[in-house]
């Protein structure tokens, strides 16, 4: 794989994640961190339809007008959050139960109509399928770091795996109870709050003046 | 009642910011002035108002497993076109109420921009809409009237949250907040704050009709959300006590 391609791969887990740095796509990833398992089903899905409709729409680009790409656009999204949703039904029942209405919300997640627009639009198939796997990944890793505090600190369990107590070490029976309020929508915001205020810290370029 | 009951709950309890997080990529980048934001929030009130009748009758006429009984085709389950049949109907609303605006009042239209066709990819459209078919499997929708009030509802609900983010973040400009977290890290936190507010909602609800007398004194309570933007602190204490 060449160097350009890297880029396009790696750039979107830090430099140019699609959640903490273009803002893109918080709707559907602060819902579905209560728990791990759902976050990282959800972070697959949205990669599968980034990249895939990223790969359809650079193919394409050059037959298209301008005037009716949006709607182009959003049938072809429509299309693989349909084909995502009845495999997620087939395989993982409860895991898309969980998830609700949030796969369809897929369809209006910026990420994907964003990367389309300002990617796809202009770049060869390979480089857009690429970009989509990569922008896929970089949402996916905010949504396992929010998920991660969220089920630790608010149900003490990993995959549903208690983890603060078992048979040679129990929290619980030294006092320690867990935080309810991580379970609850606004913990999932000022836990991404937390997250872009350590990274810009750390990439002093990101800073707003 | 059950209508008020409805119409309150979506506006305050299920707030379509605070609650689910829906539309959340225009809620951060439009909530810079009041004045745009309370333009958006109409226009978005609007198209809600709109599509969540209309995607409705589509899917209780239609969609909906053994909708189309009224024809005579009992057995057909058209429920997996859901997504696209509503996003088609978004997208095509909002394209009409884009012409109308340019065709009648060109002065809004230059002033929304860009913002106005990207009302179909925002999430709290398609989100009503959802949210409407989950109701309708769940039989607790069932009437036309019912799905207008919904849609109104959560409209007003984002409306609401935006001009008070908008208000928010106005006052901040003054701030001295740490250089890495300006601009999208705090606005995140502020929700997070106003979300906990919002939490003390959670608990409205209007007897029914027989306890008519009670409503009167259940009211006032609507009265706090003014009182919200400078209440933060105390009420996030009180919210970890009761859980």
């Amino acid at each position: 794989m060449s160097n350009k391609n890297l880029k396009y791969l790696t750039g979107p887990f830090s430099a140019n994640n699609p959640v903490i740095v273009q803002i893109l796509g918080i709707c559907s990833a602060l819902a579905v961190t209560v728990k791990l398992e759902p976050a990282i089903v959800m972070a697959l899905s949205v990669t599968a339809v980034t990249a895939f409709s990223n790969l359809v729409m650079s193919l394409l680009r050059n037959g298209l007008p301008s005037r009716i790409r949006i709607i182009v656009q959003l049938v072809v999204i429509a299309t693989l959050v349909i084909l995502v949703d009845q495999v997620l039904k087939a395989f993982v029942y409860d895991v898309s139960k969980q998830l609700s209405v949030y796969v369809g919300l897929i369809i209006t997640n910026c990420i994907v109509m964003g990367r389309v627009e300002a990617f796809a639009l202009g770049n060869g198939p390979w480089a857009s399928f690429l970009d989509g796997i990569g922008n896929g990944l970089g949402y996916g890793l905010i949504l396992v770091i929010v998920a991660f505090f969220r089920e630790l600190l608010g149900s003490g369990t990993l995959f549903g795996f208690p983890v603060l107590e078992n048979d040679w070490f129990n929290l619980y029976a030294c006092g320690y109870s867990n935080m309810g309020l991580m379970l609850f929508p606004p913990m999932a915001l000022i836990i991404v709050g937390c997250i872009i205020w350590i990274h810009r810290s750390r990439n002093k370029d990101l800073q707003e003046k | 009642m059950d209508t008020l009951n409805l119409f309150i709950k979506s506006i305050f309890i299920d707030n379509m910011v605070f609650a689910f997080f829906f539309g959340m990529c225009s809620y951060i980048a439009v909530s810079k002035s009041v004045k745009t934001a309370l333009g958006l929030g109409a226009a978005v009130t609007f198209v809600q108002v709109m599509t969540v009748p209309l995607n409705f009758l589509l899917y209780n006429y239609i969609l909906k497993p053994g909708a189309l009984s009224w024809c005579g085709y009992e057995s057909v389950d058209l429920s997996f076109l859901t997504f696209i049949v509503f996003i088609a109907t978004i997208a095509a609303f909002v394209q009409l109420v884009e012409m109308i605006v340019e065709k009648f009042s060109p002065a809004l239209y230059s002033q929304l921009g860009i913002f106005l066709p990207l009302i179909a990819v925002n999430c709290a459209i398609m989100g009503g809409s959802l949210f409407m078919q989950q109701k309708v499997d769940g039989a607790e929708m069932t009437t036309v009237w019912e799905s207008i009030v919904y849609g109104l509802g959560s409209g007003l609900g984002w409306w609401l949250a935006i001009v008070m983010m908008a208000a928010i973040r106005e006052k901040t400009t003054y701030s001295h907040i740490p250089a890495a977290l300006k601009g999208p890290g705090i606005a995140f936190i502020i929700t997070g704050l106003m979300g906990i507010a919002f939490m003390i909602f959670s608990g409205i609800q209007f007897k029914s009709s027989e306890e008519a007398e009670k409503v009167e004194a259940a009211e006032p309570k609507i009265e706090v959300v003014e009182a919200v933007e400078t209440e933060q602190t105390p009420v996030a204490e009180n919210d970890q006590v009761n859980l």
